[in-house]
């Protein structure tokens, strides 16, 4: 049995104890998914195949792929119309998976992306990398090089008559490019503010074109399902949610780090058995399970399986299924001050309640951490956290994850920030 | 037609508009920034709250932004529900966290969206305890004033500027909190219509910079309904007055004409009014050449000796019609000339007699922008009538809409139009001499000399006729465009001089005809009332007036400087007798050589009407009273014709309107309400807002006592606040925008009858030409060769939205950016004389010599000369000689370029 067959995604870079090279991946049974799908498959039955897997977006929304990809279907069919666009743009704090992915297995995503464009009709297809990434780049650059010398991109790929062209947009890196139409804005060069949806990028999306955005880790699980069929996909799972996932853990522990285990693993053994447990002397306080703009999850939450479905019913999004750890040596208060200056920061400037409500937000953080707070500023902060982060309020979705940790902090540490104003200091910090 | 329930009411909307309009097309309030009615929405302040039901056992709702929400019938909303009152005033909260508490000395005060809003939203108490953000301004050039600190981050500048008006180098900048909106660097703004800035911005961060230099609150100044005098649109505008001085121009909204938008001549060319060498009193020349003032009524005794019986009357397209119907009855038909050159008027009637045939269709601004095929022959519309330029910008996006409504998005949801159509736009051709400005959105387009242009036009015509197969040159493209198109049109014009090209024009309508397609024919004449001045029918030509007049006939000059029409010899020998009477409002070459000047009202200090290219008479009002002896002009008549003894006297506006109407066109008086018009039967209609402050104090200095009001004999308005302007009077009789908490240009909605329609009271104007009259016919066009000889160029005239209109050239903004005087060449004639852009020519050796420009589309063997800035070449041959100036330096003047880099 290869560690390929319950790990696909990251199970070949550990039997070859790193970079899955191009004569890697092939031994290890790469690329025949894609062969398989250009030469034996139709485009729907890849569609249908995927669906039937239940493989789930990666990203954070967890949308279903197959149901996405079935969306750009139906559209005009002219060769090259829609286009495949890969969200590397991997700027959520605390998330470092797909980084992982396209660092030590490019062509898993090569291929992954032969398929998803297949599947779609799509004869362009892009990565839109986060700019920072260099060492990602410089491999994929390599990967995709050398995929087009052995004729698994460009003209009629296994012999088939799809053709693939397959490009890198550096991001000019901005954490807003992340979602999907500021992303698809900036691909086009313009300014990467988000679009309205709808039209939803499948029936509009670059350059006016059907198009389908999916995560790296989703494109990485494709050619695993085409080769494995999708009842064993949905097996790996421990839960109703299909696969594996690449779980993270950063903060106080002994070992972070991240792992491919099976969809649903309890959150609890993630940190205790595969991070190794808090380091001596921290207590976990709460952690926010999927990237920085996630609810908090506590103490009564540890033992629930990491998976979308729980995650949510928690309170919280399984969003990126990386976690950061709280533990008690770290002021809530202060955490959130630090998220919502991120936050802040990373607004694209476009909507009122995001623009100026999230700069107000992190003031009168900042004020109660330095000892500054008023009473009423919790109320202020609770009005605020309302009218910007209701989904609907504002103009996407940033805000809402923006405020989520702070009405969760609010919720969950409430005594920390009362503190904070009534004796007009900062407990955890040292005087 | 659909039903919304709006807090429990119904209401009739359209389905599928969107719900912020439908709101306020029923004059209900909800407070918005971003969305603008001609731009549609994009959902980025989150002002428009409301709560939406998902039906009737709904109470809780969902939150959402009116403006980019689908009406749909039966749907369900609340604008007061308390939790949409909170967020919208949370919204306003949000927004002067950095807005800056400087209302009193912010020129938008008293007219700012964003203090209306405000106020609307309740939000007064400041929570927010942070500092605010501070910009560095830039300076935009003269007409331009900017503010970035007063930013409220709508958008609205950009999306106007680049996106709506096609402009560049105006732009977005930054992010998050940090959003800067501006150049790149200082310099002027380099659209024409950068104007527009001053109104769409809902704050004081684009302001009126002329207006901003001799300032006054909007309540306090006077204005009345007017039409521009900047060109041939006749876009309806309210100039306003304080103290006796022109202050400002801004958009008067009109549905089928400009809509919301000016251009820049509009907008700051008319401090003409104010100008320090305005003619003020009637003067008599002496024998030593000097000219007397102060005796009013020894001028009328002088001018009306020197005028025998049967003196010659050249009137003037800068004129109002009822001005150069006085002259024509004062001197007769047969002595009346329209005070255009013999060329132009025989353009102009040779399109008004194609605008008078069976099925042509004369499409209003509003319905250019419906088009889906144009073409353009020969004129360059962005500098002879920008603002039609605008209106075509919008025709090209005919097709984005309709594959908008394709895939399904509202054609209000503008970035998702935009972001789903891309580049793809509806054909534009351009066949003109030399580069315009709209080459940018064009389809194709063609270059030529005027000839070449209209065998352009002509073989367009033939392929209407008969499609070439396998051919794709542009007379193909553009016979194939036109034929299949939906709603084609022909735009041609006047200003290249040429009667062919506009016969050229309507051999295309022709033949779309015989193609059983829509025939759009829009003439593009020089001036604000050429159309007017041609349909009164002068019989006598300007050469032959000129003739005479060099024979020791006398002539009187209504507004109109010769010089600016024909060649200065003729003009020079005609102004050699001593039996010229000249009215007009301002000095120039003609008044110099006068025997007699009399001082002529300008439009914003008389009453009248002007006939646009459309044939649409338009009033305009008197704004204020002029002082010293400046009156209309028809009194000047009235005077001498008393003096003459003649049966045509006036004795007011209205007794000149009346005989103009029952001898010209009876619909001028039905183009506007008549003096006796009232509001509720009782009310004028005040010129003054209700909050006109200073009344008593204006006149301390002479005497504490409140002067009585003027009493206007001529009009239905007060020259007090006294009256009513409730927005639903006649739309020809709307003196300013306001409305209850509505204190900007935004409550222009409560005066129409839905967003952006017909204004409630209709909008205002009548055309004078209906089409239906004889079938129209091919014109007959001769093949005419062009011999070329070395050093020898053809003269194309240009035109320059600044510096090409008499007028608005003696504006001083419009002088601070008109450019320095240029000539136009092709690269190739430029090698051949071994010059290159930047260096000096002279024309005809005349001793100033003009900078070389040089232009990518102009053919060889022509020079471009632009009227205004070039004195024309004298000779009258339509041709020049160009030798280079080695001493030449390029002058240094207020072009865009020049302020950009200095």
């Amino acid at each position: 049995m290869s560690l390929q067959d319950t790990k696909p995604l990251i199970g070949r870079v550990q039997e070859v104890g790193g970079l899955v090279s191009l004569s890697d991946y092939e031994s290890g049974g790469g690329y025949a998914a894609a062969k398989k799908a250009l030469t034996q498959m139709t485009p729907t039955e890849v569609i249908d195949l995927v669906r039937e897997a239940n493989l789930r977006g990666r990203g954070g929304a967890g949308f279903p792929t197959g149901v996405k990809w079935g969306f750009a279907k139906g559209e005009p069919q002219t060769p090259g119309y829609k286009y495949l666009v890969c969200n590397g743009d991997e700027m959520e704090p605390g998330t470092f998976k797909d980084r992982y992915l396209i660092e030590f297995n490019p062509h898993s995503l090569i291929e992954g992306m032969i398929l998803g464009s297949y599947a779609i009709g799509a004869e362009k297809a892009y990565v839109f990398l986060r700019g920072e990434y260099h060492e990602p780049n410089r491999q994929l650059v390599r990967a995709i090089g050398e995929a087009r010398e052995k004729n698994y991109l460009g003209k009629s790929i296994f012999g088939s008559d799809f053709n693939l062209d397959l490009r890198i947009h550096l991001s000019g890196g901005r954490y807003i490019c992340g979602e999907e139409t500021a992303l698809l804005n900036a691909l086009e060069g313009k300014r990467g503010q988000p679009r309205y949806k709808p039209p939803f990028p499948p029936a509009s999306g670059a350059w006016g074109r059907p198009t389908i955005v999916n995560n790296v880790e989703t494109l990485c699980n494709v050619p695993a399902i085409v080769r494995n069929g999708a009842q064993w996909y949905q097996d790996l799972g421990l839960t109703e949610d299909s696969g594996t996932k690449i779980y993270g853990i950063s903060g106080r522990v002994k070992q972070p780090g991240l792992w491919e285990l099976p969809m649903g693993t309890p959150i609890r053994e993630l940190v205790d058995v595969h991070a190794g447990g808090m380091q001596k002397g921290y207590k976990l306080r709460g952690i926010l399970p999927g990237g920085a703009s996630t609810d908090y999850l506590v103490e009564e939450h540890f033992d629930l399986p990491m998976d979308y479905k729980t995650i949510q019913e928690a309170g919280s999004r399984m969003g990126t299924g990386t976690m950061i750890l709280m533990d008690d040596s770290i002021c809530p208060v202060d955490m959130a001050r630090n998220l919502q200056h991120f936050f802040a920061q990373e607004s694209c400037g476009f909507c009122t309640p995001c623009r100026e409500g999230l700069p107000w937000v992190e003031d009168l953080l900042a004020d109660i951490e330095n000892g500054k707070g008023e009473p009423g500023d919790l109320e202020l902060l609770e009005q605020n956290a309302q009218y910007i982060g209701a989904p609907g309020n504002t103009f996407c979705l940033h805000a809402t994850g923006a405020i989520e940790p702070l009405q969760s902090a609010l919720k969950y540490f409430r005594e920390d920030f009362e503190h904070h104003i009534e004796h007009k200091n900062c407990p955890y910090r040292a005087y | 037609m659909a039903t919304i329930h709006i807090d429990g009411t119904a209401y009739e909307a359209k389905a599928g508009e969107n719900l912020l309009e439908a709101i306020l097309s029923h004059h209900l309030d909800l407070p918005y920034f971003c969305w603008h009615p001609s731009m549609g929405s994009i959902g980025a302040c989150r002002q428009c709250a409301i709560i939406t039901y998902a039906d009737e056992t709904d109470t809780r709702g969902r939150l959402g932004m009116a403006c980019m929400t689908s009406v749909t019938d039966g749907m369900r909303i609340s604008v007061q529900a308390p939790l949409a009152k909170n967020f919208r005033s949370t919204v306003i909260e949000w927004l002067m966290e950095n807005h800056p508490h400087d209302c009193p000395v912010c020129e938008e005060g008293g007219e700012c969206h964003l203090q209306d809003m405000t106020v609307m939203t309740g939000h007064s108490m400041r929570r927010y305890r942070g500092t605010k953000r501070t910009w560095q301004n830039q300076n935009l050039g003269p007409f331009i004033g900017h503010e970035m600190n007063r930013c409220i981050t709508c958008y609205r500048c950009v999306r106007f500027y680049d996106e709506y008006a096609g402009g560049s180098d105006l732009a977005a900048f930054g992010s998050r909190g940090r959003m800067y909106f501006g150049r790149f660097e200082d310099g002027a703004l380099e659209s024409e219509f950068a104007g527009n800035l001053v109104e769409v911005c809902p704050t004081g961060v684009f302001t009126d910079k002329p207006f901003a230099q001799s300032y006054s609150r909007k309540w306090d100044l006077q204005s009345a309904p007017s039409v521009c005098v900047g060109c041939a649109v006749g876009c309806n505008v309210f100039p306003a007055e304080r103290y006796g001085e022109l202050k400002r121009i801004t958009n008067r909204y009109h549905g089928e004409v400009n809509g919301y938008f000016l251009c820049d001549r509009g907008r700051f060319g008319s401090h003409f009014v104010n100008h320090e060498k305005r003619i003020r009193h009637a003067g008599v020349r002496t024998r030593d050449g000097e000219y007397e003032f102060g005796d009013m009524k020894n001028a009328i005794k002088v001018a009306s000796t020197a005028l025998s019986k049967g003196a010659i009357g050249i009137g003037s397209p800068r004129a109002s019609f009822e001005n150069n119907f006085a002259l024509r009855e004062l001197v007769g038909a047969e002595n009346f000339c329209a005070g255009i050159y013999d060329t132009e008027l025989e353009i102009v009637n040779t399109a008004l007699d194609v605008m008078s045939k069976k099925g042509i269709v004369v499409p209003t601004l509003k319905q250019v922008e419906e088009a889906d095929a144009i073409l353009v022959l020969g004129e360059d519309i962005a500098n002879t009538s920008s603002r039609l330029a605008l209106s075509v910008r919008q025709a090209v996006r005919t097709k984005s809409f309709a594959m908008a409504t394709d895939a399904n998005i509202p054609t209000w949801q503008d970035a998702g139009v935009r972001g789903h159509a891309q580049s793809e736009k509806s054909a534009l051709f351009i066949a003109t001499p030399a580069a315009t400005r709209l080459d940018g959105i064009a389809t194709q387009t063609a270059s030529g000399s005027i000839s070449e242009l209209v065998s352009i036009g002509s073989a367009i015509c033939r392929r209407i006729e008969k499609a070439t197969p396998n051919s794709d040159d542009f007379a193909e493209l553009v016979a194939d465009s036109l034929r299949s198109a939906r709603a084609p049109l022909i735009v041609t014009g006047s200003s290249l001089e040429s009667v062919e090209l506009v016969q050229a024009a309507a051999n295309i309508c022709r033949a779309l005809q015989d193609q059983n397609q829509t025939s759009s024919f829009l003439f593009v004449p020089a001036e604000v009332n050429t159309i007017g001045v041609a349909l009164l029918g002068g019989r006598m030509s300007l050469s032959s007036a000129l003739q005479k007049m060099s024979e020791g006939h006398s002539a009187i000059v209504l507004e109109n400087d010769l010089y600016f029409r024909a060649p200065a010899t003729s003009v020079d020998q005609a102004l050699e007798s001593n039996n010229v009477v000249v009215l007009d409002t301002l000095e120039n070459r003609t008044v110099e050589q006068a025997s007699v000047v009399l001082p002529a009202a300008t439009y914003a200090e008389q009453t009248g009407s002007f006939v646009n290219y459309e044939s649409r008479a338009q009033r305009f009002y008197q704004v204020f009273q002029p002082r010293d002896e400046i009156s209309p002009a028809w009194t000047w008549l009235s005077r001498l014709a008393e003096a003459f003894g003649t049966e045509s006297s006036w004795d007011s506006y209205a007794s000149v309107l009346e005989q103009c109407a029952e001898r010209t066109f009876s619909q001028l008086k039905n183009i506007a309400p008549s003096s006796d018009y009232r509001i509720d039967t009782t009310s004028r209609i005040p010129r003054q807002t209700h909050r006109y402050s200073g009344r008593t104090a204006m006149n301390a200095q002479v005497n504490i006592h409140e002067p009585k009001a003027k009493v206007d004999p001529d009009t239905p308005f007060s020259y007090s606040m006294e009256g009513q302007n409730p927005g639903d009077q006649n739309g020809a009789t709307i003196p300013y925008v306001w409305s209850p908490g509505w204190n900007s240009n935004q409550s222009v909605f409560k005066f129409q009858q839905e967003v952006a329609g017909e204004l409630v009271g209709g909008d205002p104007g009548l055309r004078l030409i209906e089409p239906n009259g004889a079938p129209l016919e091919y014109f007959d066009l001769g093949t005419s060769e062009v011999s070329r000889k070395d050093g020898v160029f053809e003269v194309i005239p240009l035109h320059f939205v600044f510096g090409s209109d008499e007028m608005s050239n003696k504006s001083w903004p419009i002088q601070a950016r008109a450019p320095a005087p240029f000539v136009l060449l092709c690269e190739q004639d430029a090698d051949a004389l071994e010059v290159k852009a930047k260096m000096g020519v002279r024309i005809d050796g005349e001793s100033e010599s003009v900078e070389i420009r040089i232009d990518t589309r102009l053919p060889s063997g022509v020079v471009g000369i632009p009227r205004g800035l070039v004195e024309f070449p004298p000779n009258g041959t339509g041709r020049v000689q160009l030798s280079v100036d080695p001493d030449f330096v390029a002058r240094s003047s207020g072009d865009a370029e020049v302020i950009a880099k200095g």
